[in-house]
């Protein structure tokens, strides 16, 4: 593993200028085969405050050689993000960092932050999450770039300038000439994290750390990205830390990966071995509880139930002991060691690793798989039951205003144009598409209960349109929403007792009858009823979400409408949600509107998927049709493009990377709006690409609930 | 096959995390309960409230302690210091300063108090419902507060208080509080716009709560760190505002005094016969304080993030 990828690197674009980094790939060869570029030992971090020491890191040792890829896995607290921020130097003042951190033999920690500044960016860089944040907005990209590169050597600016366009055009920025004058707000985020990446290998630095690089993207861009970051990776024969919580990312992109819990590396190991032998029930249980888009059975999650510890005062023992269901006495009095299992490669700190290496066990195996009484879609045929929600052409335009005392309107912005779809008696539909494509604005439509501007929208039978007040206010019993953040969801102020109690109050249940429902509803989630009196800032993401659901729940809706409820959540807290989803669905025989960008947990909940693309309507039907036999050249790409947790697949699968970005939804494309980007458009023949531009293409049938808007639909294989 | 699965519920994790096991008690106690038992928590506030109702019971009860009125004079001392006799000392025309100031204390209490309520209870009135209701609502309002920021209130109260001559000085309060909300209205308003783009407004909003409602329960509620603070620097601000108009012959006027005309007036002197100064500047800082305190308990009995949140 330690051979460092000599391979010519190639560049996307094809345009060459990577003359220089081509040298340096030899470089990283000369420099050693044999000793690890990055040396950690006993890592440690903590932050006084005011509850006590947080310790953050409790000891990280991890070898790193030339060109490698480790991947770092862990839930948010994990302390995945403390340990590459202390390599960097970048915490602050008051952190106690203890251990060592050697590269290439000379120490990081303790270093006076005037030394550090002369190895960040030339030996170790950084790219950010967010990469609206890691650019300055006054500056082009152009004078960030040349100052990133003569921070660390001595060039003239002109020849920076040409270094600059040289990086841009490796991480593909089109047309780099000019956009390298461009400032961040000119690019979108997809872009923007291009150039941090370019930034980032500015001066062929020997090590590369990403934090969740593309946890801020759309699907299809965090392939892009991924893609460049691969490319750039090889490129350059950097090693490279790649930290996520995404088990899928992770598993197309590392040779080795570390998981983290309670600040401990609890597992570490080659991709392969650690995603088909586990030798840690923590490790296990996250990869239980991912749902996967390719899994045809879709069984429940096996959740990992509790909540990490807090990381003031830990109390002996294996720190994951509490959540285990493994666990043993010797687990709560001595905290394991990383010992190898298996292999010399594999080591796991766990008491049990020999008796899940002996029964070579699966997560389905130890931890306990919630029944459930199957989808709650009764046996009639869809056509059959009653319609809960039904959206027909519906559109919203926003008026781009300009002026600063009279506003005249410039342009629209067709934000949502022409969008049908309905929704029967217990059953799910998902909305997805990426950021910008107009779900939300559907969402938001239905919600308002108003005349929408053109089409129609109707709730349960009864149009908006026609709706009266108080007409108004009674359907909104029948439908309500879960929001995506639990944390600003909850209004902060107010005991969760009156916050779930609110929808009950508002439509006029009395006291006692509120107090009783209210007890029944936050145990129907899975909370105890004397947590009422609590405020929301109390309980942790997964029980918060929890408190939402019970508020929706309140006035026993037909139709919950679900705006990314588990988007902000742990993999392994966000199972439990989705299984609660899915079993209160069962139960109580709701009705979903799961609005979503996450095509897994789609996958998992959803009987029936709309895809959006720029205010249309691009694929509907079940689920099963559409992620099986996906007809639409966008559905294509964005299932081509989820991660999957399976390294070997990862390896194989052959990915439609799209081209740009989303056009403007003010200056949509004539015609099919997808073209643009279309892979399919590009190949066909002119006649035929003229009846894209032309016409716009309808709903075309394909056979029993499944439809695609594109004039050559043709079904694929992509998952 | 498998290890005997521990099966852990949610519930049970959750005792588990938590480690208490408490009383099982009747779900949700009512927000007004809670704050009010947070707020006796906090000893500061308490204090606060023990010395802002000991300073009105001297205030009104004070003049059973002295045989001296305010209006009274002694013409045997001048501007005499402190004595057995005269607890506070003399004035320049024989006045007991000790029953001057606990007038003056009346007076003031009521003004500081009443101006701070007012003042800032419309202040969150207009600024929150601008805010939420936003569109013709707020421009109208909006409309309203910028008109009253221009006009010069020492003249139109000037102008004004002629008419309210020998009626009651709460007239006076008043016209106070109505020159003294722009400011924070605006700011209320500018924080209410933030408040009210938070997904658990518009949860509200989609469970059929009414505006006024969302507005009391949800936004108010949030913002009142800041409410509470300007109430409280209102009430200070009132105390001598009202000296500042009094000093100009509007307002209280003589022989009825209040803190902020006998600070005025002792103010000049304050070097050579402290006392005509001390004793009203010291009440007046007290009130403040104790005004403070209370404001900081309430605002921490509302903050759950605040210390102590944690029943």
């Amino acid at each position: 593993m330690s051979t460092p990828r000599g391979e010519i690197p190639k560049t996307g674009s094809g345009r060459g200028g990577h003359m220089t980094v081509t040298s340096r790939v030899g470089a990283a060869e000369c420099g050693g085969t044999d000793t690890p570029v990055l040396e950690v030992r006993d890592l440690d971090v903590a932050f006084p405050s005011e509850s006590g020491r947080v310790h953050a890191v409790r000891g990280v040792s991890f070898d790193l050689e030339a060109g490698e890829v480790l991947g770092i896995v862990g839930e948010s607290g994990s302390g995945k993000s403390v340990s590459s921020l202390a390599l960097m130097g970048l915490l602050p003042e008051e952190a106690q960092v203890g251990g060592s951190a050697r590269l290439r033999g000379q120490e990081l920690l303790g270093k006076r932050d005037s030394e550090l500044s002369r190895l960040r960016g030339r030996k170790v860089s950084m790219i950010f999450q967010d990469p609206l944040s890691a650019l300055t907005p006054v500056y082009t990209i152009g004078e960030q770039l040349v100052e990133a590169i003569r921070t660390h050597r001595d060039t003239s600016g002109r020849d920076a300038m040409t270094r600059a366009v040289e990086l841009l055009r490796m991480v593909g920025v089109p047309n780099a000439e000019e956009r390298v004058n461009s400032f961040p707000h000119e690019f979108s985020g997809g872009m923007r994290q291009r150039v941090v990446i370019a930034m980032a290998i500015a001066n062929e630095p020997d090590v590369i750390i990403a934090d969740e690089p593309t946890t801020a993207l759309d699907v299809t861009i965090q392939a892009q990205v991924l893609e460049v970051l691969r490319r750039v990776q090889r490129a350059t024969g950097a090693a490279l830390i790649m930290i996520t919580h995404d088990l899928g990312v992770i598993a197309g992109l590392a040779d080795r990966v570390m998981v983290m819990y309670a600040g401990r590396p609890v597992e570490v190991a080659d991709v392969d071995d650690l995603y088909r032998r586990p030798r840690m029930p923590y490790t296990l249980g996250l990869l239980g509880a991912v749902p996967r888009a390719d899994d045809r059975e879709r069984l429940p999650l096996t959740p990992v139930d509790g909540n990490p510890p807090s990381m003031v005062d830990l109390p002996p023992g294996c720190p994951f002991a509490p959540r285990c269901p493994m666990a043993v006495a010797t687990c709560r009095r001595t905290e394991p060691e990383l010992l190898a299992v298996d292999s010399a490669r594999h080591r796991a700190a766990c008491h049990r690793s020999d008796v899940l290496a002996e029964r070579d066990l699966a997560p389905g195996d130890i931890f306990p798989r919630p029944q459930t009484t199957g989808a709650g879609v009764g046996p009639d045929r869809r056509e059959q039951r009653p319609a809960v929600l039904e959206v027909s052409e519906l559109a919203k335009h926003f008026p781009v205003l300009k002026g600063t005392v009279i506003k005249r309107p410039v342009g629209t912005v067709y934000a949502v144009d022409g969008v049908g779809f309905d929704i029967r008696e217990g059953e799910a539909l998902a909305l997805v598409g990426e950021s910008g494509c107009g779900k939300t604005t559907t969402l938001m439509q239905v919600l308002e209960l108003a005349a929408p501007q053109q089409g129609a929208i109707s709730v349960l039978g009864s149009s908006t349109a026609e709706l009266g007040r108080r007409d108004r206010k009674r359907l909104r019993q029948r439908m309500q929403v879960v929001f995506q953040d639990p944390m600003s969801s909850l209004d902060p102020r107010m005991p969760v007792g009156e916050i779930v109690g609110e929808p009950l109050r508002t439509h006029g249940s009395d006291a006692a009858a509120t107090a009783k429902r209210v007890r029944e509803l936050l145990e129907l989630v899975g909370l105890r009823a004397s947590h009422a009196d609590r405020y929301p800032r109390q309980f942790s993401g997964g029980q918060r979400q929890r408190i939402g659901i019970a508020r929706a729940l309140a006035l026993d809706p037909q139709l919950l409408i679900l705006d990314e409820p588990v988007s902000a959540l742990d993999v392994s807290i966000q199972a439990g949600v989705i299984n609660l989803l899915e079993e209160l669905r069962a139960n109580l025989n709701l009705s979903y509107l799961f609005v979503a960008h996450d095509l897994s947990v789609v996958h998992h909940i959803c009987d029936r998927i709309a895809v959006m693309y720029l205010g249309k309507l691009a694929e509907i039907g079940s689920v099963d049709a559409v992620f099986n036999t996906p007809a639409h050249p966008y559905t294509q790409a964005l299932l081509s493009a989820v991660p999957l947790p399976d390294p070997a697949r990862e390896r194989t699968r052959e990915r439609i990377l799209l081209d740009g970005d989303l056009p403007s939804p003010a200056d949509p494309p004539s015609g099919c709006r997808f073209r643009t980007r279309c892979p399919k458009f590009a190949v066909l023949d002119a006649d035929s690409k003229q009846r894209c531009i032309d016409e716009e293409p309808p709903m075309y049938d394909r056979g029993t609930d499944h439809g695609a808007a594109c004039h050559y639909a043709e079904s694929l294989e992509v998952l | 096959m498998v290890e005997p699965g521990r099966t852990v519920s949610a519930l049970e994790a959750d005792e588990v995390a938590d480690g208490d096991v408490e009383e099982p008690e009747p779900a949700g106690i009512p927000r007004r309960r809670l704050v009010f038992r947070r707020f006796l928590r906090n000893r500061m506030a308490l204090v606060g409230l023990v010395v802002i109702v000991l300073l009105f019971a001297i205030a009104y009860l004070g003049h059973y302690l002295t045989p001296w009125d305010y209006n009274e004079q002694d013409f045997t001392s001048f501007l005499e210091p402190p004595s057995a006799e005269h607890w506070f000392g003399t004035t320049r025309t024989g006045g007991d300063v000790f029953a001057l100031t606990m007038r003056g204390l009346q007076k003031s209490l009521v003004i500081g108090l009443l101006v701070g309520l007012i003042a800032t209870g419309f202040a969150t009135v207009i600024g929150t419902f601008a805010a939420y209701y936003g569109g013709a609502v707020d421009r109208v309002l909006m409309w309203g507060v910028d008109l009253l920021l221009v006009l010069p209130a020492f003249l139109v109260i000037a102008v004004l208080s002629p008419t309210f001559q020998g009626t009651t000085w709460l007239m006076f309060v008043a016209l106070l509080a109505l020159f003294s909300w722009m400011v924070p209205a605006r700011a209320i308003r500018a924080m209410t716009f933030s408040v009210k783009e938070q997904p658990y407004v518009q949860a509200a909003r989609f469970m059929g709560v009414s505006g006024p409602r969302i507005v009391f329960r949800h936004i108010i509620p949030n913002i009142s760190s800041f409410i509470i603070i300007d109430a409280t620097l209102q009430v200070g601000f009132a105390v001598i505002a009202e000296a500042g108009l009094s000093y100009f012959g509007f307002g209280v006027q003589p022989p009825d005094v209040s803190l902020g005309t006998l600070i005025s007036d002792g103010a000049r002197s304050a070097i050579s016969y402290p006392w005509l100064f001390l004793f009203a500047g010291g009440a007046l800082v007290l009130f403040v304080l104790a005004v403070n305190f209370v404001g900081d308990g309430l605002r921490d009995a509302l903050d759950p993030d605040a210390e102590g949140g944690s029943r």
